[in-house]
């Protein structure tokens, strides 16, 4: 095995590579199982992971986020486009092929309800990574499922007990433990807190937080609130429909948010000054999320999109960076805080959707 | 390789610390806890007692016999009344020498009779309650975690199955069975088609269940995490589902057997039983019926027999499923 260390001018290289990855889920019908049609969970992604940073992935609900951290966790088998871990193409390896490689990414999943196995003991929880992956450790499983259950502030008396006898957010706390007994570079962690309390939410961020830095870990965050990606995130990925509209680091992308669909998810987080809440444009997206089975043409949002035109019906925009500001990358015709891209196009033509601005 | 730690000396003092006066925590099991609850429900606890005592009945049939009956073979012509070929005595010929009787014509020990009658319809609603079980578990979990063309064609088999008429197709099978087969002679083979059939037939309603659980199951995200480190399907199955499953078969299996006694019942009733002289609850109620006015005892012996089996299985199996279930009752 070897692992292309060499470092490029910008840095080093990414962690993880994605480039057009597809997924799409057939829909069957009749005896046959002749296929009909495809839910297009995800449809063309690309972005790269470097090593240390958290990237932050937000979209509403059936956008494809949890579908992108199974793909690249590969817990589905891609229907196309190309996963490289480490400079080396994961994309189609087999269970067992994949197996060496899981020690590096793992994943923490939503619900810490049903991520831990009711019949199984704490301490088995936390071992199986050691007993699948065959990990010999120095003093013993045991002493290890104990240190990283201290990791993870828990007690280590904790060994013998069930996951009925924890609360949610000590059950989280259990599955990151698991997620962690291997030293993985990568962890994938879909939705880790949406199904906590508020209170525990915060906790959690925060324990995520500190071993990052404490063992140098690369996060891929999946969550639709966007105050937790903000607190987390060094660069943030907005998804709609199966797409990346943009990307960009967390300054920018606060700061200056360049796609439409952004601009009404950041104005959709609520403030807590009453002052600055007034002074604030609300934008209120009307309409439904299309169907992923037949996602509308050109740039998917223009069904709900204020500033649409006729160039947004028929031409898919590209996932480029219009302004010098590094890496940030937006895919839009008509974008805010960035030279238009289609000028010339009026929006009298604008969508059926279209949005209501209030200033509540 | 050891597991990431920021400090070995803290981690020790805080292992020395929590080793002392709170050492002894050790979690409830689901299991544990089940049993905490049964231990709660006298009627299930009795169920069970009667359970145990007739397994142990059965066991030691030649032990109670010979203590306190007769060989369940040997004649006993005087204490028959030779007109009417009916016992002599009241009740079926109930005495301290004969517990519950005497069957008619031949008067032979009822008490002997009905204990060994116990071991046949033990042995053929246990063996054939794991075959069912066996099967069961096997496809229908294959079926709820494979899914697809795997799930469809088990689904199809247990309709099947499910519509067969298995009290016929038993009765024809045994008619044009061997009276040896296999090294087995007899009562051997009789008893060896019984568990068979009864057991072939009993699986589809095991493996609807097995195959519901497996369903829900497999959506669960342990699944997911168990993949995500690596485990393939057998790791899965074994380790991250069948646990989950024990609870219903478990349930189910104790409901399944007196099914099983009942089904066995009705066969030897019908004549596909086990063959006399060997005795059997559902051969004793056939008999009974063609002298029933004259000697009804002889009919309600071994029909309390069933009865009180199959009601105490059945109380054990309701308790049990409220123990390892409380939600689902």
């Amino acid at each position: 095995m070897t692992i292309p260390q060499q470092t490029t001018a910008e840095g080093a290289e990414p962690l993880l590579k994605v480039s057009g990855l597809v997924k799409h889920f057939p829909i069957t019908k009749g005896v046959l199982r002749r296929q009909v049609g495809a839910v297009k969970a995800v449809d063309g992604l690309d972005f790269e992971v470097m090593p240390g940073e958290t990237l932050g992935v937000v979209g509403e609900s059936g956008c494809g986020k949890s579908t992108m951290g199974r793909l690249i966790t590969r817990l589905l088998e891609p229907t196309g486009g190309k996963i490289e871990f480490e400079g080396r193409d994961i994309t189609h390896l087999g269970t067992s092929a994949m197996r060496p490689r899981r020690r590096d990414v793992q994943m923490i999943f939503q619900d810490p309800y049903s991520s831990l196995n009711p019949r199984h003991t704490v301490g088995t929880i936390v071992s199986a990574p050691f007993r699948l992956q065959k990990v010999e450790t120095e003093h013993g499983t045991k002493k290890a499922v104990q240190d990283l259950l201290e990791l993870v502030g828990l007690s280590p008396e904790h060994y013998n007990r069930y996951p009925h006898e924890f609360s949610g957010g000590q059950r989280q706390r259990i599955g990151i433990a698991r997620a962690l007994a291997l030293k993985p570079k990568l962890v994938v962690a879909d939705e880790p807190v949406s199904a906590l309390d508020v209170s525990i939410q915060a906790q959690v961020v925060n324990l995520l937080d500190d071993l990052q830095s404490e063992l140098g870990l690369t996060y891929v965050i999946i969550a639709h609130d966007l105050s937790v990606i903000r607190h987390v995130s060094d660069r943030i990925a907005v998804m709609y429909l199966g797409k990346i509209v943009e990307i960009a680091d967390r300054e920018s992308l606060y700061g200056k948010p360049m796609h439409p669909y952004t601009t009404a998810l950041m104005s959709a987080v609520p403030v807590p000054d009453p002052k600055r809440r007034t002074q604030r444009k609300r934008i209120l997206l009307t309409g439904d999320v299309p169907s992923p089975i037949s996602p509308p043409s050109g740039c998917r949002f223009h069904t709900r999109c204020w500033k649409a035109t006729e160039v947004c019906r028929t031409v898919e925009p590209p996932l480029i960076a219009l302004t010098p500001a590094a890496g940030h990358r937006v895919a839009c015709h008509h974008p805010e805080n960035a030279p238009d891209q289609a000028p010339g196009e009026t929006s009298a033509t604008a969508a059926t959707g279209g949005k209501s601005v209030e200033s509540a | 390789m050891t597991a990431p730690l920021h400090d070995t000396a803290a981690a020790e003092t805080a292992l020395t610390d929590v080793a002392g006066p709170v050492k002894a925590i050790e979690g409830r099991s689901p299991g544990r806890i089940a049993w905490d609850r049964l231990k709660r429900d006298k009627v299930a606890l009795a169920g069970g007692a009667i359970v145990l005592l007739l397994i142990l009945a059965a066991i030691f049939a030649p032990v109670l016999t010979s203590l306190f009956g007769h060989p369940p073979d040997q004649f006993h012509p005087d204490q028959i009344n030779p007109d009417l070929g009916v016992p002599k005595g009241a009740f079926g010929g109930m005495s301290w020498n004969y517990l519950l009787g005497v069957d008619p014509t031949f008067g032979r020990d009822v008490f002997s009779r009905v204990l060994y009658g116990a071991r046949i319809s033990l042995i053929v609603a246990f063996l054939s309650a794991a075959v069912s079980v066996s099967i069961g578990v096997l496809l229908g979990v294959a079926a709820g975690y494979f899914g697809g063309w795997i799930d469809a064609a088990i689904s199809r088999v247990m309709d099947l199955l499910l519509a067969f008429p298995q009290l016929l197709f038993t009765i024809a099978l045994v008619s044009v069975m061997p009276d040896s087969l296999l090294g087995l002679t007899g009562t051997g083979v009789r008893m060896a088609i019984l568990i068979i059939v009864i057991g072939f037939f009993g699986w589809p309603y095991i493996g609807r269940i097995v195959r519901g659980q497996a369903l829900s199951l497999r959506e669960r995200e342990f699944v997911e995490a168990s993949k995500s480190l690596g485990a393939g399907s057998v790791h899965i199955l074994l380790r991250e589902l069948l646990p989950n499953l024990v609870a219903p078969v478990l349930v189910y299996t104790t409901l399944i057997i007196p099914t099983n006694i009942l089904n066995e019942a009705a066969l030897s009733f019908l004549g596909a039983g086990v063959k006399p002289p060997t005795p059997s609850w559902g051969q004793m109620l056939s008999d009974a019926v063609n002298i029933y006015q004259a000697d009804p005892t002889y009919m309600v012996v071994p029909g309390l027999a069933i009865f009180i089996t199959v009601l105490a299985f059945n109380l054990f199996g309701d308790g049990l499923r409220d123990a390892l279930d409380p939600k689902g009752s």
